[in-house]
């Protein structure tokens, strides 16, 4: 009887799994010995990481996403049909349609979502660029703002830690382009003590933010936004004004694990090194879905798929485990004038923060194009 | 009855283990604790701080072989 791999979600983490076991199972596949099926929520495949360019005119929306079916093997059987519940005692999953499906082995990368309903009056008075609605809104906002005090505020968790910098450096060059940095102040906020999670991106941010005049606010963790007043009140009993307010929401894990009872706010137990759920010798957990203690962010999902890759593989065919997953991320990070560096770390090596320059903003921009043939394993 | 979630913040070097402590209390009830182990010695002083300042309470710190437990009850809503 055939082995059927089933993979839940669609994004960056779903869909380098999936063609990555075409491409190593071809012939078992063709033999009929081995299905790969992906359910998905969405017709639609994003790239998540141009989207906080698009609200500064630095990317094309159309570049943002491609049909699903385009980014996907032919030999994958693909279905948009929303996943309802997942039952891992019985191996079965049910979709919105009301279909049993059963799998031998199911990779679950359902993903983070925003949720600016956590904090009140956030969802009717902050932008954010982490949705293509957010996105748009926030390219509305910048096109009318005439100056004044702009926040950008971060909360957590949140996926791609580094964003919220990235946005701070584009929002101060995008300023400067339109002649309103004068009448205008940035101000970061971050829930802790120094600037970043990171110590050694806090390090090198706190000069780099001085020397443009960024303002910073820590120990900032925003109780709620009041509307009336145009002002963030925090638990600490600070108040802060604004006139352009850009938040990162908290994130939680997707409906459908809480749905299944798989883990608290959509996180999933899963073992850091292994992949596996925890208690699970056929349920692999990747990218954002997991709860394992590292960044949320599409290079993770990305290293992982990889390890996901070659175990199920090697699983299927020799009956073996072949390696561990290394706690491996990189992040680019975009600063000012058109530079960027970046980090990369695992669970033995912390980061360092190289200095910006324009070759590494260049990889950047030429990996925002690349990232289609990144996701089909050509690279 | 106080419920006791454990966060094994061991090797999380981003966002790190006050972010992801910072997280886990979103998902707590009011009196439960939170148990966060991390093996980065800046924890050791950056928690109780942050603790203090967000209102919560820092109930014990235990060094262990390699790593330290961190245990904090989440005081306001």
């Amino acid at each position: 009887m055939s082995k059927r791999i089933i993979i839940v979600g669609s994004g960056i983490g779903g869909t380098i799994v999936a063609n990555g076991l075409c491409n190593i199972l071809g012939s078992e596949i063709a033999r009929r010995e081995i299905s790969v099926s992906m359910l998905s929520a969405t017709d639609k495949h994003f790239y998540q990481p141009g989207l906080f360019y698009l609200p500064f005119g630095k990317f094309r929306e159309s570049d943002l996403y491609k049909n699903q079916k385009e980014v996907l093997d032919d030999r994958i059987h693909f279905k948009v049909d929303p996943v309802t519940k997942i039952d891992i005692q019985d191996n079965t999953i049910t979709t919105e349609s009301d279909n049993i499906h059963e799998y031998d082995y199911l990779v679950i990368a359902t993903g983070s979502r925003i949720r600016p309903d956590l904090i009140p009056g956030m969802k009717q008075s902050a932008h954010w660029f982490y949705d293509l609605d957010g996105a748009r809104r926030l390219r509305e906002a910048l096109e009318d703002f005439k100056g004044g005090r702009v926040v950008i505020n971060v909360n957590a968790p949140h996926k791609c830690p580094v964003a919220p910098v990235e946005v701070t450096f584009m929002m101060h060059s995008y300023l400067k382009e339109r002649g309103l940095l004068e009448n205008s102040e940035i101000t970061y906020t971050y829930p802790i003590g120094r600037l970043h999670g990171i110590e050694p991106v806090s390090n090198w941010l706190e000069p780099e933010f001085e020397s443009l005049g960024i303002r910073s606010e820590t120990f900032f963790n925003t109780k709620e936004i009041v509307p009336s007043k145009r002002s963030i009140e925090t638990e600490e009993g600070a108040s802060l004004p604004y006139e352009l307010l850009i938040a990162i929401p908290p994130h939680s894990g997707a409906q459908l694990i809480e749905d299944s009872n798989l883990g608290v706010g959509g996180w999933v137990p899963t073992d850091p090194q292994t992949l596996l759920l925890e208690g699970s010798n056929n349920v692999f957990v990747l990218g954002d879905t997991t709860n394992i203690p590292i960044s949320k962010a599409g290079s993770t999902a990305h290293f992982e798929a990889d390890v996901i890759i070659e175990n199920l593989s090697a699983l299927i065919t020799e009956g073996r485990w072949a390696k561990n997953y290394d706690g491996k991320v990189f992040c680019f990070i975009e600063t000012t004038d058109e530079k960027a560096t970046y980090i990369s770390f695992n669970y033995e090596n912390p980061p360092r923060v190289g200095a910006p320059n324009q070759m590494i903003h260049w990889a950047k921009i030429g990996y925002n194009r690349l990232y289609w043939l990144s996701i089909k394993g050509l690279l | 009855m106080t419920k006791r979630t454990k966060i094994d913040a061991r090797g999380a070097h981003c966002p790190g283990p006050l972010m992801e402590l910072i997280a886990g209390l979103r998902l707590v009830e009011k009196g439960d604790e939170i148990e966060i182990l991390s093996n980065d010695k800046g924890s050791l002083k950056d928690i109780p701080i942050w603790v203090q300042k967000a209102g919560h309470a820092l109930g014990s710190i235990e060094e262990l072989q390699e790593y330290y437990s961190i245990v904090v009850e989440k005081v306001k809503t």
